[in-house]
Formats: structure tokens, sequence, C-alpha cells
């Protein structure tokens, strides 16, 4: 509606400069869609076609089974939900007390936290892999759920992004909740939470992404089927000796990635109605 | 309410976080400085302390400084491009486009599809010969070329994995601030007859500048974090020159089980964070200012 | 923290004192292994065995499938090291210095105790025991090993006038039959090379193929002295690098080792050495007929030995190590062995498994299937030193130098050799 207005206003001129824009954009999704193309055209292609793409090769579910028989994906993308979703529970639940804090509370040393929770943006635990490995069989989790996810559920990013949303709610409906008679956990659960919806969509959104797709720490600290996510199984087999089979792994990958993209895919546009609510408020 | 209590309930609030905070970040982060200074348990020998001879040997590693090199130089294009395309991206899914519903899909897949796999899709590009990028240029009558095989190209062609994967994920942050930026703002231009250009180098790209500094803090950390292609598609090679430090990190630790050395590698990327961390503190302490 | 250790300690002790207490009437095993290989290997491996477990009620076998053998390793070692090692483990014959130094193994010597023992230890190829064996003690026991072989493409062959039914015999050759098999289009592009030694990942494997056909070895037994600038070392090396550079029949820069099949069912080159365990996968999926042969001679024919051993751990009960012996003994038997090799394509590591009637009906319906077995005369053990990981590492990145003409060959061995001498002094 806006880009109408926009253009209506400058007037002819800028029609050339769109048309280059769309071909810039078309041309640049077409690159980036291009591996994902790929991967439908092997999955679903008997393996000679793998290389060579001929319009009339016959088309095949085969790769799928295979690929199904080779390797428990059932399970491993149990272990990936059950992984998604414990972190997510967490990080909702201690970011945003710890957000709330922040945003709302004055209390010694407050600054300082601040401070050490936005280190956590850059000195990640990612990078912690050798000491974090050392804890957790000090801790006796090594190879479990629990171990994959609990260095990430204190999110620094998570709380920075809440707080500076809390930070925007203004006093009076906090004041005006607090007349009503709720307390502080009631304040934050019935005015900040509701009001900070878009934020938490897209935090989620971001938060799940990641760590569904999320390799290096998962690959140390499991090595059992009845824990390896998706994409530690996925790495395990496709790293025989034989070398690489494109068609297995690009069923492989659709079939354990599918369900996340057609979530994209469905919800869209109320990822983005959420976020523009969250810009126009 | 009182103080006390006010303080009280801010800390109780932040407890939970703050353990696990402390337990998997901060605690470690400081363990592994002292680790540094102790040698690799094996077997019935201990860790005994050695002083900075670890350090002394990063010195002479060439691999460190190899390493080092290629993530300055990953970080230093991967980084300014990504921000760049997801700005572009922003902008055209923004706006009025045929088909926007599939571009912006299509920008945004690869952070949905674990690059663990993709990178093998990538491989295919990659391959001499029979690869998808070589039957292109086959047609133009190109010969093969050795992406992933010769030192010179194999950084290239692992950045361009790292910027394909992450300009669609930034772009989803701009996407959010540009439908913040009040339309009037847009009239108001266009009433001014101000161009496309002028009014996105004036008004957008400066409204957008808080979410560029939290973007670039992601993209420091993914230059530093994102390393899964390199186990598929290059194991670091050849000879180092695709590696990049969190790999390292990996192969010392996980493959060659000297813990010690890991922990000083590890002990200069922190360092190299925290000083990135103090200057990015500065603008983000202004950005919140300003609000 | 140091509590907390100690606490794992207990803990540990605790499992170990429930495992001792369930001895009296079964002796649990946990036993760990990887799988390399595509398609039945996992399959297999359990049912062998659930087999065995059938035969003798008074063991239980808990059988993980830990993964890769990266994954194995990393998973036996945090084992060890938390005080709760499996009994036995299926792990890389290179693997073997690191698991003494982390003293997680014993030898089978120790355990062993008759003479019949020793006639089963003495049965194996040798090949394949140069790899389990330091200071005259046995510390693995061959089982998922493999060799190098060379794949060639007949029709490719026979399209550049070379007889099909002859790969080629030396290094010579071998440039003499690829610069026949390689073919250039008009504008002087290849698009097909004669011959393919991958080099990415592991370039040493397959380049110790090369420095045993020229009659050098490039780590003592001991595993605590490389030979890398030996100068039939540098030479081998030199061969290698020739290939693309000079004779301009191999693909120049580092070679994929993952797309080398691929590239072989596309007609991308006539020739390529890799594993006996892509036999059953070429065979299924080579759109031509092909040969499998020995690598090339120099000096003499040769190639390196890969794949994994059983290792006995440390850390469990006499009754246990006993019981893990005789599951080794029985897995390694002519008839699993056989058993065992035609389902995935390994080498049946002793001579009477290739006597069986399931193995000679397997071999004559596949001859290609006895080539690895006849190489093995020949075969040197795979590249073993203390600080495994490390040192192959630093030969790897000299063969990557030299391949892709950072170094010269003579300058990046002997860097190597420098290098890796800084780590192993400490263990001479």
């Amino acid at each position: 509606m806006t880009a109408r207005s926009l253009s209506a206003g400058i007037g002819r001129s800028v029609d050339y400069d769109r048309l280059l824009n769309s071909l810039g954009a078309w041309a640049l999704a077409l690159i980036w869609f291009l591996p994902l193309i790929y991967a439908l055209w092997t999955a679903f292609h008997p393996g000679e076609f793998a290389t060579r793409f001929d319009p009339l090769a016959p088309l095949t579910l085969d790769n799928f089974a295979r690929a199904w028989e080779a390797a428990p994906f059932a399970r491993y993308f149990l272990n990936t939900v059950l992984l998604v979703t414990f972190i997510l529970v967490g990080q909702f639940v201690l970011c945003t007390l710890a957000a709330y804090a922040f945003a709302r509370y004055r209390f010694p040393g407050s600054s300082i936290l601040f401070t050490l929770v936005l280190l956590q943006l850059l000195v990640m635990p990612d990078i912690l892999i050798v000491e974090n490995y050392a804890t957790m069989r000090m801790l006796g989790l090594v190879d479990t759920i629990a171990a994959i996810g609990l260095p990430y559920i204190a999110s620094g990013f998570g709380i920075f992004l809440l707080r500076q949303t809390f930070m925007t709610v203004p006093k009076e409906l906090e004041e005006a909740a607090r007349v009503e008679g709720a307390g502080p956990l009631g304040v934050m659960l019935k005015v900040y939470v509701p009001l900070a919806k878009p934020t938490y969509l897209a935090y989620g959104l971001v938060s799940v992404s990641h760590h569904w797709n999320n390799f290096l720490w998962p690959l140390i600290v499991t090595n059992s089927v009845e824990t390896r996510p998706v994409t530690v199984g996925l790495s395990v087999f496709s790293a025989v000796d034989q070398g690489i089979d494109w068609s297995i792994i690009t069923a492989a990958t659709l079939m354990t990635s599918g369900p996340l993209l057609i979530a994209f895919l469905l919800f869209q546009r109320q990822f983005v109605q959420s976020f523009m609510r969250a810009g126009i408020k | 309410m009182t103080r006390r209590i006010e303080w009280i309930h801010g800390w109780l609030l932040l407890t939970p976080a703050l353990v696990l905070l402390f337990a998997f970040t901060h605690v470690p982060a400081v363990k592994t400085i002292i680790d540094s200074f102790f040698s690799t348990p094996r077997g019935a020998r201990p860790a005994t302390f050695v002083g900075t001879a670890n350090y002394e040997f990063l010195l002479n590693d060439a691999t460190f400084w190899r390493v080092l090199e290629n993530n300055a130089l990953y970080a230093l294009v991967t980084i300014p491009v990504s921000i760049a395309l997801a700005i572009a991206m922003a902008l055209w899914v923004d706006g009025k486009l045929k088909g926007r519903g599939f571009v912006r899909m299509a920008y945004f897949a690869p952070t949905v599809l674990p690059l663990i796999a993709t990178a093998n899709i990538w491989m295919f590009f990659y391959t001499p010969g029979f690869g998808l990028i070589d039957q292109v240029r086959a047609l133009f009558g190109g010969a093969q070329v050795n992406w992933l095989g010769d030192p010179q190209l194999v950084l290239g062609a692992v950045m361009v994995v790292a910027i394909w994967k992450e300009a669609g994920f930034f772009m989803i942050f701009y996407l959010a601030a540009l439908q913040s930026i009040p339309p009037s703002l847009r009239e108001a231009a266009a009433i001014e007859g101000a161009s496309r250009w002028t009014f996105f180098r004036r008004v957008t790209f400066p409204l957008l500048m808080p979410t560029t500094l939290f973007v670039s803090i992601n993209a420091v950390i993914n230059a530093v974090r994102l390393v899964d292609h390199i186990f598929v598609m290059t194991e670091g090679g050849p000879d180092n020159h695709s590696s990049l430090l969190l790999y390292y990190i990996y192969e010392t630790a996980f493959k060659f089980w000297d813990t010690a050395y890991a922990s000083t590698l590890t002990v200069v990327v922190l360092a190299i964070l925290s000083v990135l961390a103090i200057g990015q503190f500065h603008l983000i302490d202004r950005r919140v200012h300003y609000r | 923290m140091s509590i907390l250790k100690k606490a794992g300690m207990l803990a540990g002790a605790a499992a170990l004192g429930a495992m001792l207490s369930t001895s009296a009437q079964a002796v649990e095993l946990q036993f760990f292994f990887p799988v390399a290989v595509g398609g039945k290997a996992a399959q297999t491996i359990e049912d062998l065995t659930n087999d065995y477990v059938k035969a003798n009620p008074d063991v239980t076998i808990d059988a993980v499938y830990a993964g890769s053998y990266q994954d194995t390793i990393t998973k036996t070692l945090t084992a060890v090291r938390g005080g709760t090692p499996p009994q036995l483990s299926v792990i890389l014959s290179v693997d073997m210095f690191t698991l003494i130094e982390e003293d997680a193994i014993v030898a089978f010597e120790d355990v062993i105790e008759d003479g019949a023992d020793q006639a089963w230890l003495d049965a194996f190829y040798p090949a394949f025991m140069d790899n389990s064996t330091t200071g005259g003690k046995t510390y693995g026991i061959p089982f998922q090993r493999s060799t190098p072989v060379l794949y060639w493409n007949k029709e490719a062959f026979a399209e550049a006038g070379l007889d099909p039914e002859t790969p080629p015999a030396n290094w010579e050759e071998q440039v003499e039959f690829g610069k026949k098999l390689t073919k250039r289009d008009a504008d002087g592009n290849v698009t097909q090379w004669g011959v393919r030694i991958p080099s990415s990942g592991f370039p040493y494997w397959l380049f110790q193929g090369l420095t045993t056909q020229n009659d050098v070895i490039l780590a003592n037994d001991a595993g605590n002295e490389t030979n890398f600038d030996d100068p039939k070392v540098i030479e081998a090396l030199q061969y290698l690098v020739d290939l693309s550079t000079k004779h301009e029949v191999m693909q120049p820069g580092i070679i994929e080792w993952g797309a080398t099949p691929k590239a072989f069912f596309e007609g991308q080159t006539a020739m390529m050495w890799t594993t006996t365990g892509n036999l059953t996968n070429v065979r299924e999926n080579a759109p031509f007929d092909f040969g499998v042969g020995m690598l090339p001679a120099k000096v003499r024919p040769g190639a390196p030995t890969g794949g994994g051993n059983f290792y006995i751990f440390k850390d469990s009960t006499d009754a246990q190590q006993k019981a893990s012996l005789d599951f080794i003994k029985w897995i390694s038997a002519p008839e699993q062995a056989a058993r065992w090799s035609i389902a995935t394509g390994y080498v049946a590591p002793r001579p009477d498994a290739w006597e069986t009637p399931a193995m000679k009906e397997y071999v004559e319906g596949f001859p290609q299937a006895k080539v690895a077995r006849d190489q093995l005369e020949y075969a040197v053990a795979e590249l073993a030193t203390y600080q495994n990981q490390r040192i192959t590492t630093i030969l790897n990145d000299a063969l990557e130098a030299a391949i892709t003409g950072q170094k010269d060959p003579k300058t990046a061995l002997d860097e190597a050799q420098a290098q890796a001498d800084r780590i192993l002094s400490a263990y001479r």
C-alpha cells in the first residue's frame, strides 16, 4: 500500500529502476533456492540422475525408502523435536524472568549483571566446547538431550531482546494492573508477556531454526541413537567410506527438514504480520 | 514496594538464568584460561603447571596463524556481504514485487535447512567436472575448476556458502525493522520528490542503524561459530586453507585429544571476541540511551 | 570441582560394583562398534552378537552402535576417563597407541591362557597384525579391515585401445595408460581423466600405497619415529604431484574422496584408487564393466591396510575379560568372518575364512573380491604412531601443500618430519 503511494508520487521515472530491482530480487531468489531445487530433483529421481538433469528422468520414492531404512531417522527426528521444545520452553521462562528483572527492577549490581549477560552474546557456549564437555562429564550428563540444551537456555540474546521490548511497555499499564491487585509476577504475565507476543514469536522462530540445525555441540556431546539430533544423525549417515550418495542424502535432508520448511511456508504471513504489529505499536 | 523487596524480587527473577549463564558461559570461560597454563592429562599422567608453554607453542604454530588469517578474512568478507544482501532482500520483499511470497521463502530457506546437509549439496555444486557449476561452465566452453581443492579458491567457496546460509536470516530482522518505519515518512518523502535511493540513504538506512548493529553482532558470532560446512566440504583442507578457529579447536580437543592446547586456542578466540564486545557495547549502549 | 569429580568416580565405582555383583550369574559385556560402510553392517553385527548370546546363555552383550570411527573412539575415551569403559570395542587399528597411552586396553597375551589361543592369534594375516602389535604384544584383533585397490573402467580402456582386462602393472604404465585414457574436447578441456587418487581428508592413506611400492615405511613399529623426509618418500610424493602437473593424467588440486566413486561412474575418470569397502557400491552402480586390480607397483607391489580392530579394556573383571576374549574368538572364527566379509565387503582377516564354503561360493560369483586378499601379501601396516591423529594431520597437510603446489615435495616433507619429531621425541 505504501509502496503504491510512493510510486504514484514519484511518477514514471522509477519504473525502470523497479524492473531492475525485480530482476535482482528474482535472480537472487533463484540462486538462493537452487540447493533446495537440487535436493528436490535428486531425492525424487534414481541415483544415476543425481548429476544429470534430464527432464524425462523417471520419478521415484526409492531414495526416501532407502534413507529411512539406512538410519533411525524417526528417532533422530523425535530427539530434535524434544531438544527444540526443551530449549524453547526453557528460554522463554528463564529469559522472560531475567528480562523483566532488568527492565523493571532497580537492584544493586544490575548493570554489571546485564553487562555479563550481554557478554554472552559474543562469548557463546559454542566456543567453550572443551570446558562445557568437561562440565557435562562431571555432571554425568554426556549423551543426554538435556546436555545438548542446557548451555543455551539462559540466552543472552533472548534476555536482551525481551528486555528491550519490556522497556517500551508504558508504565501506566503496569500501574493499572497493580491497582487491580496484580503482584509482580501477575503484572509480568498479564501486561508484559502479552504485549511482547511478536517478540516471542520472532525469537521463537530464530531459536527453533537455530537449534534444529545446530551441529557442533550435539556432535560432541552425544554418541548414541537415543540422543542424537537430526543434524548429527545426518552427518554420521553421510560420512561413510564409500563416498557421498547424493540421492539418499537429499532424501534424508528433505525428510528431516520438510516439517520446518512447510511450517514456515504455512505461517510466513503470520510471522511477518506479527513483526508488523510489533512495528506499528 | 520498599527498595529491599524490589532488590530481592529482582534477584529472584534473575537467579535461574544467572545460574545457567555462569555454569555454561562465565565459569567455563575462566576455567579455559586456567587450563591453558597446564599440560593435557593423559592416562596416568595428571595435568601439571607448564606456565606459558602452550602459548609459546601457539606462537610457533604455523597452522594457528594460517587459521587465524583465514578466519579474519572470512569475517571481513562474510559479515558486510551478508548484511548488505540482507538489507537488499528485506527492501525487495518489503516492497511491491511479483511472487513476493516465493521470493521471501527462497531467501529464508537456507535458515531452515541444516547446513550439515546442504553443505553436501554445495559440495556437489563445486565438484570439478560433473558438478553443477562446472556443468554450467562447460556450456560456455569453460574448463574444470577444482573449487574446493585449490588453496586459492577454497576459502572463497566456503564463504559463499556461509553468506547463502546467513543473509536470509538477517533479512528477517531488517524486515521487522522496515515494517516499523512509519509510512508517513515515505509519503512525505514522496511528496518532496525524493528518489528511492535518496530516501533509502537519508531515511531508511539511518533508521535501520540499530538493527544493523544488532545484526552485526550476530554476524560476528556466526563468523566464529558457523563451521558445520567445513566438516562436510573440506575438513579444513587443502593444507588448512579453509580451516577456521573453531574447527581447529575442535580438531585439537576431540581429534588430537590435546585439551590444554585447545583451551589455549579458545583463550585467543575469547580475547578477540572480548575486544569486539567492548567496541560493540559502546554502540549498543548509545542505542539503548537513544531509545 | 574436585568433590564433584570424586563423586563421579564413586558413581563409576558403584556402577562397577553393581556389575561385579551380577557377574555371579551372568557376565555382562558392553561392546561399542562403529559402522563406516553403508548397508547392512550394523544389522550384521547385531545378528552375530545375538547368535553368540543364544549359544552362550551365561553371557549378555550390550552391543552399542556408536556412530563413525571418530564417534566410537570419542565415546570410548570419554567412558574410560569417566571410569565406566566398555569391556570391548571395535576401534581403528591406528588408534592402538592412543589407547595404550590412555592406559585403557590390555594385551591379548595377558588374557589368553594356552597354546591353542596362541595358535589362534597366529592365524591372522600378518599384514593385519602389523597394526595390532607393538613391543612384542598383541593389542588388537583384526575385524573390519580393508585395503585400497585399483578400479578401472573396461569400456574406457577398450575405447583408448588398451586391453580391457589388463590394469597398469607399475607406475610407468599407470602414466602411459593415463595419457591414453585422458580425453580432451575441442577447447582442450578435459572430459575424462586417466586416473584418480583422492587426496581430501586423509590423503596419507593412499599415499602410503605409493611409499610402500617405493619400498619405504612411514613409521617404525614402536610408533615413535617417522620417516617422512626419506628420499624414497619424497620420490613417491613427486610421482603423485607429477600425475597432475607433469603428465596431466589426473585432475590438479585436492581430489575429493567422497565424490570419487561418482566421478568413476560418470566417466570422469577411467581408473580410481579407493578402498575395497567400495566393491559392493561399484558393483551396484557402475553403468559399465569394471575391473579390480592391485595397486601398480614401483620397486615392489604394495598397499596399506586400514579399518578397525577389536580391543579388550583394562577396567574389567577377569571374568569379563575372559568372556570378551571368547566372544572375539568366536566372531573372528572362519564361518563368522566369512559371513561378515560377504555382508560388508571388508577383507576376511584369516586365510581359513577364505576356505569356508560360503566364501568360496561368493568369490566364485564375484572374483574381484579376491584381489584385496591377494594384495595382502604385499600390504603393510597403516601409518600409526603415538599422538596418531596429530602426526597424520601433519603428514596430510604436507601432502596437500605439495599437491596444490604450495610447497615442493621435499620442503613439505622435511617440514613435516621436523614437526613430527618435535611431538614424538617425548615418546622415545
